[in-house]
């Protein structure tokens, strides 16, 4: 009882603070580098085309937006011991729904944007080029951010990992990678 | 409750803080497609390889002191005031060295990735870890101030910090984590 004050403290100390969180931040950003080698291959395209790089910010931060949103109801409906990964349910069927949703929401609001941005910034594309590239990575990425957190949540259940601890995490930074990743591919197809 | 029921119920609580992390998207692609920040690109090579990471690197320091900050706060070990307590010291103090850290391992890594390229010269060390630090301190400050008065304002109206950490993070690091990336590429070029 009585080291009970100092334990606590302890898990407060920056020693232990930044010796818990610096291996996963290198490995992380060793991994985000991977979609940064990508970003750099294609510097000629955006640099030549800046309306596409006002596009990079976004698939950076948005494909985990949308895993966190799958993740997190996983892993609630987990804890809750609701859980099913049969796809024919209609908890899974629902999360499902609403990130096909929202991504297509979120992503034609950002061609329809971005579009406007070019014509101010002085280097227009046409609408129908942004919409095609917004929304085909935008959807793709939704499909890997669904599929990731249907993934991670069963592995994580399988192990016994906390999911709040583990998928979120992963699935958040694994969509931020492939965000950059899918997009390039896409400019490289539509372009 | 039926699919396409609970469905929209899950679209209409995700959207507004996804349109939100939009907007700071978006603000942080027009600051990176200005002829200023292109000119820093194609000056450093390496700045864009850097970019991913950098600004991921954002999300997950202050989601990290966030996700504590919340946790002390739900456990009554922290008092929803910016006070100079030490635990709360700690966990700023850690957050920041854990952030700038960082910064300075993706400049030398990115940097480290160009040079052994054939055909590929980055920027100098130099000038890519001066860019990334600069970055990461000044981010830092306003990542702090602006992650902890939210919390706490909002803690001490009632809300539950967990679910204001996501979208202030991503939105502050997005936005902050771009103009101070632009800031320093600035002040660098001064200097250099």
């Amino acid at each position: 009882m009585s080291d009970a004050p100092a334990t606590r403290v302890d898990a407060w100390s920056i020693e232990s603070i930044v010796r818990t969180m610096a291996p996963l931040l290198l490995v992380l950003s060793l991994l985000e580098m991977g979609s940064g080698i990508v970003l750099e291959s294609f510097e000629e395209t955006y640099l030549a085309n800046p309306t596409l790089l006002v596009l990079v910010p976004v698939m950076i931060g948005m494909g985990g937006n949308l895993g966190a949103i799958v993740a997190a109801r996983l892993s609630t409906q987990l804890h809750l011991g609701t859980l099913s990964f049969d796809p024919r349910t209609p908890a899974l069927r629902a999360s499902i729904l609403a990130v096909l949703g929202l991504a297509v929401t979120v992503f034609s609001v950002l061609g329809v944007v971005v579009y406007a941005i070019g014509h101010a910034m002085g280097s227009p594309m046409a609408l129908a080029t942004l919409m095609t590239i917004s929304l085909v990575s935008g959807l793709s990425l939704a499909v890997v951010a669904i599929v990731l957190g249907v993934l991670v949540t069963y592995v994580s259940y399988r192990r016994g990992y906390d999911p709040d601890d583990v998928t979120i995490p992963v699935v958040t930074n694994a969509c931020d990678i492939l965000g950059v990743v899918i997009f390039s591919a896409v400019v490289l197809v539509v372009l | 409750m039926d699919a396409r029921g609970s469905a929209r119920t899950i679209y209409r609580e995700s959207l507004p803080i996804l349109l939100v992390s939009l907007c700071g998207g978006i603000f942080a692609g027009v600051v990176l497609g200005t002829p200023a920040m292109r000119n820093g690109l194609e000056t450093y090579p390496g700045l864009l390889l850097a970019l991913p990471a950098f600004l991921a690197t954002r999300g997950n320091v202050y989601g990290a002191l966030g996700a504590r900050i919340a946790s002390g706060l739900h456990q009554g070990l922290l008092d929803p005031h910016i006070a100079w307590d030490r635990r709360l010291v700690n966990a700023v103090v850690a957050a920041v060295l854990n952030g700038v850290g960082i910064s300075a391992f993706v400049a030398v890594a990115s940097w480290s990735i160009l040079a052994v390229q054939p055909g590929r010269s980055p920027a100098s060390l130099f000038a890519l870890l001066g860019i990334l630090l600069l970055a990461s301190v000044l981010t830092a400050c306003v990542m702090v101030v602006g992650l902890l008065s939210v919390v706490f304002a909002g803690y001490r109206r009632g809300a539950d910090p967990d679910n204001l950490i996501g979208p202030v993070v991503t939105t502050l690091g997005d936005v902050f984590g771009v103009v101070f990336l632009a800031i320093a590429v600035a002040l660098v070029g001064v200097i250099a």
